[in-house]
């Protein structure tokens, strides 16, 4: 038997979160390095995931592992990689380190601890964030509906206490008042979430069910199912499909999340500190638009098809209502939040197209938004650190006295908005120009969200970083060495998939080919190429 | 030969990474640094011209084909260069203007403590428009489209500590970006018609689709040409963009980045050409804007945004040129390097009025400056003739040509275009002279302490008002600065006469461009002689009303139309109520919306289960016969269900 | 004799026993009133066992028999416990079955 690499990936985090969990009170800095090393070593174990994955070789999955696990419901333990499932496995142990480096400070006590306690927040935050990095790289592994479905929910727990538990070191409103709207958002975040979850429980029941009923033995196998409905032997009714379709998509536009239920988001980053918000909509976000990808798209092809044009809508209104409402905002970190909704709605708007440029722009846009908002939250987070607040209106000039604190938050920014030359321009303009090719009309309607993006990072900018040297911040240090390191390998990242993407492109085109053949819908034709078809045919 | 391209991007492109990352070590060499970089550009593209020369006019297209850059199904997008006489015109241009104004910015930047950066963001600048005028495909000039923006952000925004500074900076990107959507729907556009977006099978291949598909792509393209070129409707972003460096003005917001929106349109000429419609709407933008920016230009007492009127007005011909198809490109191109010469000569020679007045920029500040500053004077008189066609010099040459174009457009439209034409050329006489001599001719108002103006609110009162006044000592600049104008007069002198020499620039350009020559009505020497008379009028009119009688230290009331002319037309006050005000009530709204309705019902809803589940507690009193009263009641509903559930 | 008439008799002792479970108060008869209850289940359960010819119901009653018992147990121990702190043995006293 191979070495199982897919479960080594998943399980060196976990293994990270009790060790971590374990050290003794006093050794807080140990557990951060050590921390630091599991996510080191994950960081390793997913690039030889991305080394030893071909692209375009036979088969939709690669690396697959497949075990009976609860036999008497067919559950199996079923784990397979293809290039969209590399690509975001490889962008969240990349990101994880970056979290864990930001946030070195985040989970310190603040008085020192008595002997004998055994309170340890520190050692318990790190836990935390490897935790949730064990349970998303399985969701992105996994190939067994069940099996999803079961980290798919259990990821809630970890980011529970990691929003409820740690929040900004001081806040306006005193201690008291932040730690409650912390855990009404934590709270909210939870409940949400569930109850999308628990919808999704109902669908899952209900494939199941349908599989029994039509297969002779039930099953949750993403590739049986597909492959049972490619044979004609699975058939479900319109309505029971549809219906299926919708219990998936609505736990997964949830988390991703799709207006007009995008309302946690912006307490659940506010709340948080800056790694753990940028654990959320960089990370644990991307398994909603993956999962919609992989098995909404695949196991409801015609449902997917029938429910597009709406779907399209919402993503739309999510593209503008994310970028005014940014626009809007006087906390530097809700901002962030509504422009991640409006790129989500990009992310599901191109998902949704049905063609490859979409769907493809849609993956690298899951990758590079990532990069970029973790870039430009981390930054912001180093910028509320020193000032402890995170209302705009309290800074000002902030670029003369910290000007490489103020270049690299500009630079985020402007991949925010989507600079070319800059990663997320490859992926905005390939989904757009996926959409355009079929929605015309939606495609120029998106594009006034790139306007809107260009307003709400400048504004940001030049209210928080030029103008006058506000008193309260003209003692504010510059980036630390500590800090640096966690922003420059981020901005080359960017710059260098603005520039070349194409390794990731090589990766993800295959398996976009292949959910558009599970779909059954191909690219529309160039005008001038129909045309010479046409007078061909004559 | 062809490898020598990217290195001509690479170079600007180096010097700026090396610069904006080198940190406070560079900062003594940094300029020496940007400088060298920004003339080592210049000196590639000798070798690269003398080569196409070489060559018959046929091949002389280089390509260069670096890598695959986007490549997702049949969407497949390159980083590729093509080098053919358009682009080699612009970059003779702007690295040659390019490497005069880091030049002249070495010395006008001399006691900035941020020179290095501003060096660096120059040289990103120059990579960018260079990726922009190289680019082989519409991808990769919109990268370059971009860059340049952002590079023109940065420079205008350089003062960041003026909030003024920052904000036109912003409000510059944003006007562009507004424009950028044209060019990107225009790209997407191209992809669903034609497969692909890369020059040659575009433009090659544009005859064979519809003329709708091709109005369309013009339509936007011409969005993307006016928020670059500062044209109407997108226009307003320009004249704030004189807060920036005056070199910044001179090369960008002059010479080389506006331009941008006359490469992209001479560029798509096929596309153009099979859309009427598409030119029509180009040569009435151009038209406006001709007029609209000289009526500006009238009103300014700022002389960098009076030159901003003027930029955008000429830029207004060079897209008028355009507009009118294979008659006009060649000539629209011509004016634009015209244009570089004289009019960044104009904003140096601005700068270097600035330079030596204490930055003043107010125009009724200036007068009798030419005792003082003999060169400026002089170099700056000479791009005054320049602009104003004076016979024999640059502008003249130029600026004749699209006049006579615009007359053979033919029947009213050409009246009406060539009427504009020549009315605009008359305005340009006018304000220019007006510039000429509120700054360097008439009594000396500097020397007295300004008085507060009622008229201009936005004039802060400076602080000498309150104390003793110290007039500021007019001086020459160094030699740093006067050699670059000196050398940009030259071009101004003779460029136009040089390129005239047997159509030698329209030959060059006629393998990309094409060129026809129209039939105007009126014979070419009446035309010539005709813009020759309106230019003397326009001179006239101004030495009357500003060389005759004393010119008012306070801006007087004026007419309707001067007061609306100096408040840009009134397009800021539309900007403000619709788009700032407008916006501003609508996020408002909207985030009030957000709280109250979509996080609403989620909060009712959880609102209501807590009431609910209030409700419900109360039946949990703790008294254990309550609690057997509730099992007897469950146990009783549950065997009736059991039976009805038999029973049916 | 009709088995079922045994029926109707648990129906009327279980009948009995839910009464007194809910009218009286003192704890000691609503205890007795639980045990009635039980053991009208458990004659159900014999005439059950009887009617069908098999054990299963018999082997139930036992069952039941030695729950009860332990329950008596407990709940003896609750209600004297009770009864010591209060003095009284209402049930309607205390409801301490609520945080």
């Amino acid at each position: 038997m191979s070495f199982p690499l897919l479960t080594a990936t998943a399980a060196v985090p976990a293994i990270g979160a009790i060790a971590t969990a374990a050290v003794p009170a006093a050794r807080r800095t140990a557990a951060k390095w050590l921390a630091l090393l599991f996510s080191l070593a994950t960081l390793v174990l997913a690039a030889v995931v991305a080394v030893r994955f071909e692209a375009g070789a036979k088969g939709p999955f690669q690396l697959t592992e497949s075990h009976s696990w609860i036999r008497d419901f067919g559950v199996r333990y079923e784990l397979g990689v293809d290039g969209i499932a590399v690509a975001l496995i490889a962008l969240t142990a990349l990101l994880i380190p970056f979290v864990i480096l930001a946030g070195w400070h985040d989970a310190d006590p603040l008085e020192a601890p008595a002997p004998n306690r055994r309170w340890r927040p520190t050692q318990g935050f790190f836990a935390l964030i490897l935790a949730v990095e064990a349970m998303v790289v399985i969701s992105f592994e996994a190939t067994d509906v069940f099996l999803f479905y079961l980290f798919f929910e259990a990821m809630l727990i970890p980011m529970y206490f990691l929003i409820g538990g740690f929040g900004d070191r001081a806040g306006a409103d005193g201690e008291e008042r932040s730690a409650k709207l912390r855990s009404q958002a934590a709270v909210k975040f939870l409940l949400y979430n569930l109850a999308g979850g628990l919808i999704m429980l109902a669908a899952v029941i209900g494939l199941y069910a349908a599989t029994a009923d039509q297969l002779g033995s039930g099953t949750f196998s993403l590739t049986e199912i597909v492959q049972a409905r490619a044979d004609g032997k699975l058939e479900l009714g319109t309505g029971t499909e549809r219906l299926l379709f919708l219990g998936f998509f609505f736990a997964f536009a949830v988390k991703a999340p799709l207006w007009p239920l995008h309302t946690w988001l912006p307490g659940a980053m506010g709340e948080s500190t800056a790694p753990v918000a940028v654990l959320i909509t960089a990370v644990v976000d991307k398994v909603g638009t993956f999962a919609m990808l992989r098995f909404c798209l695949q196991l409801f092809p015609e449902a997917s098809s029938w429910a597009t044009p709406v779907i399209l809508v919402l993503a739309l209104i999510s593209i503008l209502y994310g970028a005014l409402l940014a626009v809007g905002q006087r906390d530097i970190k809700r901002l962030v939040a509504y422009a991640s909704i409006s790129h989500f709605g990009f992310i599901i708007m191109g998902i949704f197209a049905m063609t490859s440029q979409g769907q493809g722009g849609a993956t690298l846009y899951m990758v590079n938004h990532g990069i970029s908002t973790a870039a430009l939250m981390l930054v912001a987070g180093f910028l509320i650190s020193r000032r402890g607040s995170r209302l705009i209106a309290d800074y000002g000039g902030v670029q003369k006295v910290a000007p490489v604190l103020a270049g690299t938050f500009l630079v985020g920014g402007l991949a925010t908005l989507s600079l070319p030359g800059l990663a997320p321009f490859v992926s905005e303009f390939l989904v757009l120009v996926g959409t355009f090719s079929r929605y015309p009309a939606v495609g120029i309607v998106a594009t006034v969200g790139i306007v809107l993006a260009a307003l709400y990072v400048l504004v940001l900018y030049q209210r928080t970083m030029t103008g006058p040297v506000k008193a309260e911040v003209r003692t504010m240090p510059d980036l630390k060495a500590r800090e640096l390191a966690v922003v420059a390998p981020l901005i080359a990242l960017l710059l260098f998939l603005g520039v070349y993407p194409k390794p990731l492109t090589d990766l993800v085109n295959p398996a976009v080919d292949h959910t558009l053949s599970v779909v059954d819908r191909h690219d529309p034709r160039p005008d001038v190429a129909v045309k010479a078809d046409a007078e061909a045919a004559k | 030969m062809e490898n020598l391209i990217a290195l001509l991007v690479a170079a600007p492109l180096a010097g700026a990474a090396l610069l904006l990352c080198g940190g406070r070590r560079l900062d003594r060499a940094g300029h020496w640094i940007g400088t060298l970089l920004a003339l080592g550009s210049f000196a590639l593209a000798v070798p690269l011209f003398t080569e196409l020369l070489g060559r018959d006019a046929e091949h002389r297209t280089l390509h260069q084909h670096l890598f695959s850059w986007i490549p997702v199904g049949g969407f497949q997008a390159d980083v590729a260069f093509q080098l053919d006489q358009l682009s080699m015109t612009f970059v003779l241009l702007i690295t040659g203007v390019g490497s005069l104004i880091h030049i002249y910015s070495i010395g006008y930047m001399e006691h900035d403590e941020r020179r290095r950066r501003f060096f660096g963001y120059l040289n990103l600048f120059l990579a960018a428009m260079l990726l922009l005028v190289l680019a082989d495909n519409y991808l990769l000039l919109y990268v370059g489209w971009e860059g340049v923006g952002l590079a023109s952000y940065l420079l205008i925004g350089f003062w960041q500590h003026k909030p003024s500074a920052a904000t036109a900076a912003k409000k510059a990107f944003l006007v562009n970006r507004v424009g950028d959507v044209g060019l990107s729907i225009a790209i997407m556009l191209m992809f669903t018609t034609f497969g692909t977006f890369a020059f040659g099978p575009v433009l090659g291949a544009a005859g064979e689709t519809s003329e709708g598909k091709l109005t369309a792509i013009g339509v936007m393209l011409l969005l993307a040409a006016c928020g670059k070129s500062a044209q109407v409707p997108l226009q307003s972003w320009l004249g704030d963009a004189m807060e920036g460096p005056t070199p910044v003005s001179a090369l960008i917001h002059a010479a080389t980045m506006v331009t941008a929106g006359v490469y992209l349109i001479t560029r798509s000429g096929a596309i153009f050409n099979g859309a009427p419609d598409a030119q029509t709407a180009v040569v009435v933008v151009g038209a406006v804007t001709l007029l609209f920016g000289a009526i500006v230009g009238c009103a300014k007492d700022d002389i960098k945004k009076a030159l901003a009127g003027s930029t955008m007005s000429q830029i207004g011909y060079m897209i008028l040129a355009a507009g009118l198809g294979p008659i006009g490109y060649a000539f629209a191109i011509m004016h634009l390097v015209t244009h570089g010469f004289f009019k960044a000569g104009l904003f140096l020679g601005a700068g270097s009025v600035m330079h030596g007045m204490n930055d003043e920029v107010d125009m009724r500040r200036y007068g009798g400056l030419r005792k003082y500053m003999p060169v400026t004077f002089i170099t700056f008189g000479l791009g005054y003739l320049a602009i104003i066609g004076f016979p024999g010099l640059s502008g003249f040459f130029s600026k004749d040509k699209i006049i006579e174009a615009a007359f053979a457009k033919g029947g009213t439209e050409g009246w009406i275009l060539g009427g504009a034409a020549l009315l605009g050329a008359a305005i340009t006489a006018f304000y220019m002279t007006r510039v000429m001599l509120m700054t360097f001719f008439g009594e000396e108002r500097w020397r007295k302490a300004p008085t507060p103006s009622p008229a201009e609110p936005s004039v802060e009162p400076a602080a000498e008002t309150r104390g003793e006044y110290t007039p500021p000592h007019p001086h020459e600049s160094p030699r740093s600065m006067t050699i670059p104008m000196i050398l940009l007069a030259v071009g101004s002198v003779f460029a136009g006469g040089l390129f005239s020499i047997n159509e030698a620039f329209v030959t060059w350009l006629e393998p990309v461009t094409s060129v026809d020559h129209g039939h105007p009505p009126l014979s070419a020497s009446a035309i010539t002689t005709a813009t020759i008379v309106v230019m003397v009028l326009g001179v006239g009119l101004a030495c009357l009303q500003y060389g005759r009688k004393p010119v008012p230290a306070v801006a007087p009331r004026g007419s309707l139309l001067t007061r609306a002319a100096r408040r840009d037309l009134l397009q800021d006050d539309f900007n403000h109520v619709v788009l700032v005000r407008g916006g501003g009530e609508l996020t408002r709204a909207l985030v009030q919306l957000d709280h109250s309705v979509v996080d609403g019902a989620v909060n009712g809803t959880a609102a209501s289960m807590g009431g609910l589940s209030g409700r419900l507690r109360q039946a949990q009193n703790g008294f254990a016969r309550s609690y057997a009263v509730q099992m007897l009641g469950g146990a009783a509903v549950l065997i009736a269900v059991t039976l009805l559930m038999r029973g049916v | 004799m009709n088995p079922v008439n045994y029926l109707y008799l648990a129906a009327l002792l279980f009948t009995i026993g839910a009464a007194g479970v809910l009218i009286r108060r003192n704890a000691i008869v609503v205890f007795m009133c639980i045990e009635l209850m039980l053991n009208a289940c458990n004659l159900a359960f014999v005439v059950f066992s009887r009617m069908h010819g098999n054990l299963d119901g018999q082997i139930i009653a036992f069952f039941t028999m030695v729950v009860a018992a332990a329950e008596v147990v407990v709940g003896l121990a609750i209600i004297v416990s009770i009864f010591r702190t209060r003095h009284t043995a209402s049930v309607d006293d205390a409801s301490l079955m609520k945080l």
